[in-house]
């Protein structure tokens, strides 16, 4: 019998192993945004999770607005690696120093 | 064991190594394409958990639209995946040790009997959505109650594609293109100039040119 706790707890593993992805790729911008679409699907899991097993459609609701919101992030983020790419030649987070005082 | 658990625990399986293969990918290919199978998989749990709709939405909107874009972006630059990858070993251990006790503590807190999460039972749930699909559950709340947020929704969407487009597009210097702005701006003092001139008297050999050009 699959319980409330069986997915929580998925959802928090998932959760852990982008924690983990976003501090061994620090470098990495691109693996770095994909880490936080990993972690909003783990804020998802448990949305739709709850919304299952209260039955209350709202947490579905949420999802859809989560998707949607990450999905602008994602475009407007992959834009900026674009240009930053163009202009500098790199996307290694040790070289974006151009605005330290 | 029940055949619902079971299809949990290898989906849970398969989510977890793609999961954990995202993060460690030497190749970031690699990474883009076990993300597209971690979101396929997630897909497939939340149809055990009965969101059609959105399980459906997330294969079609993240894995036919955002991974894509991911994976486009990924092997349009030119990186140099060893220097990315420096100090990757160097910060393993401390990166695992924060990633495993976060983890302990979430399994710790969400797993303690006293609080009842596995008490927790859709029983309405079952029989509400056999009477009414998913879809129409959520369009019925999207256009009621959540209209206003549903509209903000599509305005972020837009302002989004502008902000994406206006940052990545570039002029080229050698392009014969015309910009409609200037264009309409235009006036016709531009482009036509009025030349005042003092009247000259008509001479006798020039009354003929001036006819032919009349015809």
């Amino acid at each position: 019998m699959l319980t409330l706790t069986h997915f929580l707890v998925l959802a928090g593993i998932l959760f852990a192993i982008s924690v983990l992805g976003i501090f061994l790729n620090r470098k990495n911008l691109i693996v770095l945004l994909m880490a936080i679409e990993l972690m909003l699907l783990a804020v998802n899991y448990n949305f739709i999770a709850f919304s299952h097993f209260l039955s209350d459609s709202a947490g579905q609701i949420f999802v859809f607005f989560i998707l949607t919101v990450a999905a602008a992030e994602s475009a407007i983020g992959l834009a900026i690696l674009v240009v930053l790419f163009r202009n500098l030649d790199t996307i290694n987070v040790e070289d974006l120093g151009s605005l330290k005082g | 064991m029940s055949f619902q658990a079971v299809v949990f625990y290898i989906l849970s399986a398969i989510l977890i190594f793609a999961g954990f293969r995202v993060v460690t990918a030497k190749n970031p290919v690699h990474a883009a394409l076990y993300l597209v199978l971690a979101f396929f998989t997630a897909s497939g749990h939340w149809l055990l958990l009965q969101a059609e709709f959105l399980a459906i939405a997330l294969v079609l909107v993240y894995v036919g639209a955002v991974m894509v874009l991911f994976l486009f972006v990924v092997m349009m630059l030119d990186i140099n995946v060893e220097k990315l990858r420096e100090g990757f070993w160097r910060h393993f251990p401390q990166a695992a040790t924060v990633a495993l006790i976060m983890m302990a503590e979430i399994v710790l807190i969400l797993s303690s009997p006293e609080a009842h999460l596995s008490d927790v039972k859709p029983a309405a749930a079952a029989a509400v959505a056999g009477e009414i699909s998913n879809v129409k559950v959520l369009g019925r709340q999207l256009y009621t109650t959540y209209l206003l947020a549903f509209e903000a929704a599509a305005v972020i969407l837009l302002v989004a594609m502008v902000a994406a487009i206006g940052i990545t597009i570039r002029q080229r210097k050698d392009s014969k293109y015309v910009d409609p702005g200037v264009q309409v701006r235009v006036q016709s003092k531009d482009r036509v100039r009025v030349v005042k001139m003092a009247a000259t008297k008509r001479q006798d050999d020039d009354v003929s040119d001036s006819n032919e050009q009349q015809a």
